[in-house]
């Protein structure tokens, strides 16, 4: 079945808990035990209705604080389609909470409370679904309900942020506009009665209308050797097959490829998924490839289509959001993890810190803080096979490894 | 048993076709994959449930025609179903697997945890002794498991690879964050990572998978005539003497099937006529029931997952 996942970011306080349990609670995906368990917490708190976060919000801290600290991830699925949403808290101190959902994310959910209009955080939804290029952007405009289901102050809303995509270095990302009650249940899966002058989709159908295709972009394809299957039986003594994942396009038999950082050329002899030989295989297939001739290949090595090659380098400048609490600074040394690759590097420079809020960027002194952005130079002890984050998502983004505690302190988005 | 077979030794036919692609299937070998490749000393947790059944399934696949590069570890309590222990030895028999075995009743004889007594006594705490001791025993870097995060709601705060210390213990606060597919394994010496493969699957995902792949399970998930007793409006099984019943809870045969198999003495039965697989797909497309509903562990307290999970439990 179809996968679609689904970032959204906010506060409590803008109905997106309501908004995700409305989800749930109308495609029948929430069980009566969990409404149980939901109904009994929500009792004890003293609320006099569901609070949908306490379902959604996993641990004690969570719960006793009423925030949503960390991603939570939930689940559910209509005939059609399975659903992750991938859930983030809003605030500028959880970014690098944000930028994480929002990497394994094709669609944003952003919300906006149709009293208050576009804010602050409406600003740094934005720009996060920007930066890392997430297709589709869905604005849904909440809690109509408490301004009449009026008509003008949905179209000032859109209009505002209009002016806030304008800032968009992402032309082809697809905004749509839905005005909706996430209370009431207006137009997140049924169509609102209330809002007859509103003719577009639900929240729901429009996720139902999205293909992956629609939502993927990695037109070039690679494949980032992850381990080489040889079983050294007898039925398949010769076996030599590598191991991976294709990250975009698609390969074929047949086709001429060069590996990385060999560039040596051969051609594909067959592509196995489990005990079954394919022609072809696309982008997401995780396969096991076999080459015509014998070539010396590794972890960590690249098969690319020889008309299409990355670049091979070791200087790289990337734009890095920084998820460690010591900061990043010039001269400090950091593995880069990239596909199957890991290579140490070396902070060369950090340009400056670029503003969340579409407002520019500003000296960075040499340091990057917790969940701040910046434009940062790298020198590499060995060149690794890359595209640009714009080209190629998947390889065109790496994650900055700690040498010394091993946290994954950082992802930078290759420029 | 031979629908494991018939696939390994299978002749390759020559398909002319584009590989359709299943995204779960998909993301769990590429998992399965990073985790032979990043660690030394891997481990899949066997519990013979139907998750972990699926477990060795998608590493058949992630590693054909190799064999699975790696061990399974079943942490047994003594208070499993007899049918879970016997297919477990079937499976293992069958696919040529090594298995390790560790009791919960050796980490008692030693002194190491004391049973629980009373009318809710489980050794569902208990293994998580007997779990770290056998991760040092055989100084296991990665242990493979089928927790999935649609579960419970600690679990779906877990990470794909989820570090522990050298206790064992999980810093929920302090987790790594993973962005697109990139698996950080890197750790300290004496830590280890908990690896959940089928972390965004959900119940019916695992079931429409075994259905398609026509993996066989043990017979506990089918539909069958158990002699039973009612407690807090759950059905549990009054034919094995681990669990506690009291003289006025009466047993009475019903025609049931279990949704988990944990322990007995902490998994209740749901009244079902679901004897195949797609009779249990279709009953759990419109159940209004939780599958850890009728887990017991589950519901010591609210936090009771996250609290376990600190400890080093799966």
């Amino acid at each position: 079945m179809e996968v679609l996942k689904i970032a959204t970011a906010g506060s409590v306080d803008d109905g997106k808990s309501t908004l995700i349990g409305r989800l749930l609670y109308d495609t029948n995906s929430l069980t009566d035990d969990k409404i149980e368990a939901i109904k009994n917490s929500s009792q004890k708190r003293g609320y006099d209705y569901l609070d949908f976060s306490l379902a959604t919000d996993g641990l004690v801290a969570e719960r006793e604080q009423g925030i949503t600290i960390d991603v939570a991830h939930i689940y559910f699925s209509t005939s059609n389609k399975s659903y992750i949403i991938a859930d983030t808290p809003g605030h500028v101190e959880y970014t690098r909470n944000m930028v994480t959902g929002a990497s394994t994310s094709q669609v944003a959910i952003i919300l906006i409370d149709a009293r208050k209009g576009v804010i602050e955080q409406t600003y740094r939804h934005f720009f996060i679904n920007n930066l890392l290029r997430i297709k589709d952007v869905i604005v849904a405009i909440n809690k109509m309900d408490l301004v009449g289901y009026d008509q003008s102050v949905f179209e000032d809303i859109k209009q505002n942020f209009e002016k806030l995509n304008k800032n968009s270095t992402y032309s082809e990302q697809n905004v749509s506009y839905i005005p909706v009650s996430a209370l009431k249940g207006d137009n997140i899966v049924e169509k609102s009665n209330e809002m007859a002058w509103y003719q577009g989709e639900t929240i729901l159908q429009h996720l139902e209308n999205l293909h992956t295709e629609d939502v993927s972009e990695e037109r070039q394809s690679r494949f980032s050797v992850q381990t080489v299957i040889r079983p050294k039986t007898d039925e398949f003594h010769d076996f030599r097959g590598f191991a991976g994942k294709i990250n975009g396009g698609s390969f074929r038999v047949g086709d001429e490829i060069t590996v990385l950082p060999s560039m040596t050329t051969s051609m594909i002899k067959s592509i196995y998924f489990y005990d079954k030989m394919f022609q072809e295989a696309k982008a997401g297939s995780s396969v096991t490839i076999l080459l015509e001739d014998e070539i010396n290949i590794a972890r960590g090595d690249m098969l690319v289509k020889s008309d299409e090659l990355p670049k091979v380098e070791k200087d790289l400048t990337a734009t890095v959001c920084w998820m460690d609490s010591k900061h990043l600074k010039s001269g400090a040394k950091y593995w880069v993890q990239h596909n199957t690759n890991k290579v140490l590097s070396k902070i060369t420079a950090i340009d400056n810190v670029i503003a969340t809020d579409f407002s520019g960027s500003k000296e960075a002194n040499n340091k990057l803080a917790l969940n701040e952005i910046g434009e940062v130079k790298l020198k590499l002890a060995k060149p690794i096979f890359h595209d640009t984050y714009v080209s190629n998502k998947s390889n065109g983004a790496f994650i900055l490894i700690d040498e010394h505690t091993n946290a994954t302190a950082g992802v930078g988005f290759i420029n | 048993m031979e629908t494991l077979l018939k696939d390994i030794g299978a002749t390759i036919n020559q398909e002319t076709q584009t590989l359709q692609v299943n995204e779960l299937e998909n993301e769990a070998i590429y998992i399965f994959r990073e985790v032979a490749a990043q660690f030394e000393r891997p481990v899949l947790l066997f519990s013979g449930g139907k998750d972990s059944i699926t477990l060795v399934r998608l590493a058949q696949k992630a590693f054909w025609p190799a064999k699975i590069p790696f061990p399974l570890l079943h942490i047994d309590t003594g208070h499993n179903f007899p049918e879970t222990i016997e297919f477990r030895d079937r499976l293992v028999d069958e696919l040529g697997l090594e298995l390790i075995v560790r009791h919960v009743q050796d980490s008692i004889n030693q002194g190491k945890v004391v049973e629980e007594t009373g009318k809710y006594a489980s050794r569902n705490i208990l293994q998580t002794t007997t779990l770290l001791d056998a991760i040092e025993e055989f100084k296991f870097d990665a242990c493979i498991g089928g927790a999935r995060r649609d579960e419970e709601k600690a679990r779906a705060k877990e990470r794909i690879f989820s570090v522990r210390d050298d206790f064992g213990q999980w810093d929920e606060k302090n987790q790594r964050p993973e962005l697109f597919d990139m698996l950080n394994g890197t750790i300290e010496l004496g830590q280890n990572v908990r690896v959940f493969p089928i972390s965004n699957w959900t119940e019916l995902d695992v079931w429409s998978y075994i259905l398609k792949e026509q993996i066989e399970i043990p017979s506990i998930y089918f539909a069958h005539k158990r002699h039973t007793f009612l407690r807090d409006g759950l059905i549990w099984s009054a034919q094995d003497e681990v669990v506690f019943r009291a003289k006025e809870e009466a047993v009475k045969e019903r025609t049931v099937r279990f949704r988990t198999v944990g322990d007995m003495s902490c998994t209740a039965a749901v009244e079902s006529d679901a004897d195949t697989i797609e009779k249990v797909v279709a009953e759990i497309r419109i159940s209004k029931i939780s599958e850890r509903g009728a887990r017991i562990d589950d519901k010591r307290s609210e936090a009771a997952m996250e609290k376990r999970k600190q400890q080093g439990y799966f």
